[in-house]
C-alpha cells in the first residue's frame, strides 16, 4: 500500500542536513558533498513520477544518493575503489593468510572500524533529530551542531533565552530517549 | 537561595553542556547533585548525549548553501516539462 507522499518544496529543509552528513563522511569534501546532494535532488525531481510511496521520501532520496556516490567513485577511480583489490592478497601463494594477520595488528584498520561506527552514529543522530518538531530540531541543530551563540538564535527566532533553554531541554530529553532506543 | 527544583537543575545541566551556566548556577546544580538521584541520572544521560554528538562529528550545510540550493531546486521545478 502506498502511504508516503512526495513534496520537493520541503526537501532542502527536511533532508539536506541528513543527506549532506551522509555524503561528506563518505567523500570527505564539502564541495563534492554539496554537489552530490544537489544532483540527488535534481535526479529525484526527474524521477518523481516513479515514486510509488512504498518507502519514505528520505529512504527514496538516500537510495538515489547512494547511486550518485558510487558513480562519483567510479568516475574518479579512487583509492577507495582500488582498496577492494587488496582482497586478492589472501590467495597469493606462500603469503596466504598474511593479509589477515596484518589486518589484525593494523592500527589504521581499527581507525577504519571506528570511522564506520561514527558514521553510523551520525546517521542515527540525524534520524532522531528528524523526529523532533521542526522548530525544536532547527534550534537544537543551530545550538548543538553549528555552535551558534544563544543571542543569535534568539534573534533569529524572536524568542527569549529562557524559551531557548526550555526548547533545548525538550530536544535533549527526546534525543537521549531516541538514542537509547536506537543506538545502545 | 542555593536550592533549586529538579526542573531548574535540569535546565542548568543543559546550559552547562554548552559552557553557558554561571558559577552560581553550577554551585546550585552541584548541591542538588549531592542529594538527588534523578538529577544525577539526568546529568549522566546528558553527558552521554554530548559525548555521542561530539564523537559523531556531524556536518551540516550552511544556511547560505541551503538557500542557494533551494533557489536552484525551485528553478528546476519551474522549468517547463
Amino acid at each position: 500500500m502506498s502511504t508516503n507522499t512526495i513534496d520537493p518544496n520541503t526537501w532542502v529543509d527536511k533532508y539536506s542536513d541528513y543527506l549532506f552528513n551522509y555524503t561528506i563522511v563518505r567523500v570527505d569534501d564539502k564541495e563534492i558533498a554539496q554537489d552530490l546532494v544537489q544532483e540527488t535532488f535534481f535526479a529525484g525531481l526527474k524521477s518523481m513520477k516513479n515514486f510509488k510511496g512504498e518507502a519514505s521520501e528520505r529512504t527514496w532520496l538516500i537510495s538515489i544518493l547512494k547511486r550518485k556516490i558510487i558513480d562519483y567513485y567510479r568516475k574518479i577511480n579512487s583509492n577507495k575503489g582500488k582498496a577492494e583489490v587488496r582482497m586478492n592478497y589472501i590467495n597469493d601463494g606462500e603469503s596466504e593468510g598474511d593479509w589477515l594477520e596484518e589486518r589484525v595488528s593494523d592500527p589504521f584498520d581499527k581507525n577504519a572500524e571506528s570511522d564506520i561506527e561514527n558514521t553510523e552514529l551520525g546517521t542515527a543522530i540525524f534520524e532522531c533529530i528528524d523526529k523532533l518538531p521542526e522548530k525544536q530540531a532547527n534550534i537544537f541543530k543551530m545550538k548543538t551542531i553549528q555552535g551558534f551563540d544563544t543571542e543569535t538564535i534568539c534573534n533569529e527566532y524572536g524568542i527569549t533565552s529562557s524559551n531557548l533553554w526550555v526548547i533545548i531541554h525538550r530536544a535533549r530529553t527526546a534525543m537521549a530517549e531516541c538514542l537509547e532506543k536506537n543506538w545502545f | 537561595m542555593l536550592l533549586v527544583s529538579l526542573e531548574e537543575a535540569k535546565l542548568i545541566c543543559d546550559k552547562n553542556q554548552y559552557g553557558e551556566a554561571s558559577i552560581a548556577e553550577i554551585l546550585k546544580l552541584n548541591i542538588r547533585l549531592l542529594y538527588c538521584k534523578a538529577t544525577r541520572l539526568y546529568l549522566k544521560r546528558n553527558n552521554e548525549l554530548t559525548r555521542l554528538i561530539q564523537k559523531s562529528n556531524l556536518h551540516m550545510m550552511s544556511p547560505i548553501d541551503k538557500t542557494t540550493l533551494k533557489h536552484k531546486l525551485q528553478q528546476e521545478l519551474e522549468l517547463p516539462k
